[in-house]
């Protein structure tokens, strides 16, 4: 409304206002070429990906490969054979959808867990030695991580040797894919953040009612900080059912085990004839992350501009 | 109230024990016995007959100084921060572009944000099909009438340009994770202070050199930190596109391939040599990063 008004004196002072309008339209039209323009650049090629995805592969007459375009981007015929083949003839997909949940679920409960937990007595006690805690895990952040990853594997190879437990948490388990990578200064922080922004006076009334810090924690300051522990599980989820490199070294010699991410690489190299089995493998591994992030993008985003912060 | 004070010392500690102990054995351990391990001689052999390691000095550092393979990777991985700068011009352009009240903004800031969320080996995937000899570049190249159509360009089997290839893909998978980072920036900008620079007849060009770009500063800082730490470090995308192989002719062999091929990537199983390629790179991010700080300072105290 304010707009309108303070618009109106000016427009009745200068001449060149009468363009004005048609220069705003010009503007408005540049400004959705270039988004689209950046759209493009970005979905160009995940969308090519789902369209192969679900072209009949009998149906391309334009010539012999999808590489014909723009014609492979109009499919004659459209089909989730593609997909029901690649699970028939790459058996080894199920299993590596199926391991990827594994390991993202263990990743996303431990990650939430172990900094929620971390997190409280940072934020809400004070204790000998919090000072020198504290720095260590900002320290954490800024360690010259370079060769974490070959010390890593040699721990894991030490712990598989434990009896009993060692085939659990060793190398070529789940956990021990998982282990390394659930406790992080991100996390820690980002709950801290959610537990700061709680009232102090809620916790003196539990505390007065006779609470403990257990009880505490988990009636008051869990309940609170849902969306922080939200955006950090979306987050952690996207990391872990992403990562490669970490995966393909931890579970060496555990082939069975390994995620749709390590398995990617081969499912090309198997359809190197087939690019429609390949791209419909590729959906599969994509379309619940991207699903969940369109669910889930305030919450992400949010939790990314916060661990900024 | 001294028994209350510890009994809530003694819970804060059963509290940060399960994070400590992990941060502790996973990340503080593995960089000071990485560390360690890079003056030794270390293999495989060693570990697997629970030999210590042996104090060796600066014997890897002088095998790494006469090894050209990892000349090469040195100074890839430097060649590679030539992404730095490319990266944080869009996206922070980016930012300013979608940081904005419009119908469908909010569709282009989450799509611009996929292939943030798409991983590496998707990404090595679909990029292979447009680098392809047949691939989607060389249709609009030639569509373009840019590129001979007689020519067979494959992009990521071609030794001069295999590098850039792949450079492009970390460019297309990052601009959207620091356009995010920089548009939390730009909620921190006044905006009284960019109308009234419109206002007074500033161009849209001015208002982003002469108020946004000096402002955000604390932002460009910590994206172009980031964005340098992970492109001396990358790995992943080398590793990927070519299949673990360095590319063509070597040409995109990076400094911490290097590290992964003589530690488990390779034949070598050397892991005190790999450890000492480690703490080399470790240095030159060290020596990046105060370089980012000098430099983004001063920035900031000029403007």
């Amino acid at each position: 409304m304010t707009r309108i008004v303070a618009a109106a004196p000016r427009a009745a002072a200068t001449p060149r206002t009468a363009r004005r309008p048609l220069r705003r339209t010009l503007n408005t039209v540049l400004i959705y070429a270039v988004l689209i323009g950046i759209f493009i650049f970005a979905a160009f090629p995940l969308i090519w990906t789902f369209i192969i995805s679900i072209t009949d592969s009998n149906s391309v007459t334009t010539g012999h490969t999808v590489y014909d375009f723009p014609a492979s981007l109009f499919p004659a015929r459209i089909t989730v054979a593609n997909f029901f083949n690649v699970v028939r003839t790459y058996p080894a997909i199920e299993r590596a959808f199926f391991n990827s949940v594994i390991i993202s679920g263990l990743s996303i409960v431990l990650t939430v867990i172990i900094s929620a937990l971390a997190a409280y007595p940072l934020a809400r006690n004070e204790f000998w030695g919090k000072a020198v805690i504290f720095g260590v895990i900002v320290a954490t952040m800024v360690l010259p991580t370079e060769t974490s990853f070959l010390v890593n594997m040699l721990s894991l190879a030490h712990l598989r040797q434990i009896p009993v437990i060692g085939p659990l948490l060793g190398i070529g388990s789940y956990l021990g894919v998982v282990l390394p990578t659930v406790s992080t200064a991100f996390g820690i922080f980002l709950m801290r953040q959610a537990f700061l922004s709680i009232p102090q006076s809620l916790l003196e009334a539990a505390r007065i009612d006779g609470a403990r810090e257990g009880q505490i924690f988990a009636r008051i300051m869990l309940p609170l900080s849902m969306p922080s522990m939200a955006a950090l599980s979306i987050f952690t989820l996207v990391n872990t059912w992403n990562s490669y490199f970490w995966p393909s070294i931890a579970l060496t010699g555990s082939q069975d085990k390994f995620p749709l991410a390590v398995e990617m690489l081969k499912l090309k190299g198997a359809f190197n004839d087939n690019i429609f089995n390949t791209a419909a493998g590729a959906m599969i591994m994509m379309i619940p992350i991207l699903l969940l992030f369109l669910f889930a993008q305030r919450f992400f985003m949010r939790g990314l501009e916060g661990a900024t912060k | 109230m001294n028994v209350k004070s510890l009994r809530s010392a003694l819970s804060s500690y059963v509290f940060l024990l399960p994070a400590l102990v992990l941060l502790v054995v996973f990340t503080l351990y593995p960089v000071l016995y990485g560390s360690y391990l890079g003056f030794t001689e270390y293999t495989a052999t060693n570990f697997a007959t629970n030999q210590p390691p042996k104090w060796v000095g600066l014997d890897n550092f002088r095998t790494l100084a006469n090894d050209d393979l990892f000349k090469t990777g040195v100074l890839n991985s430097l060649k590679y921060l030539l992404v730095v700068p490319a990266l944080q011009l869009a996206s922070l352009a980016v930012a300013v572009l979608v940081n904005r009240q419009l119908p469908f903004i909010a569709f282009f800031r989450a799509a611009y944000y996929v292939p943030v969320i798409t991983s590496i080996s998707l990404a090595a995937v679909m990029w292979d099909w447009i680098y392809n000899k047949d691939g989607t570049l060389n249709w609009l190249l030639k569509g373009l009438h840019l590129m001979n159509p007689n020519s067979n360009e494959s992009w990521l089997l071609d030794p001069n340009t295999a590098f850039w290839a792949i450079m492009f893909v970390t460019f297309w998978k990052g601009f959207g994770y620091y356009m995010v980072l920089y548009m939390a920036g730009l909620q921190t900008i006044p905006e009284e202070l960019e109308e009234a620079a419109r206002l007074d007849g500033a161009t849209p060009w001015h208002v982003f050199w002469r108020i946004t770009v000096p402002l955000m500063q604390p932002t460009i800082l910590l994206c172009s930190l980031l964005s340098t730490l992970s492109a001396i470090r990358v790995l992943e995308e080398v590793l990927v596109f070519t299949n673990g192989t360095g590319g063509p002719l070597n040409s995109t062999y990076t400094a911490l391939l290097y590290v992964y091929k003589k530690s488990f990537g390779g034949l070598d199983f050397n892991y005190g040599l790999a450890s000492a390629a480690g703490l080399v790179v470790a240095a030159i991010a060290l020596i990046l990063s105060v370089l980012n700080f000098r430099y983004f300072r001063e920035g900031s105290a000029r403007a």
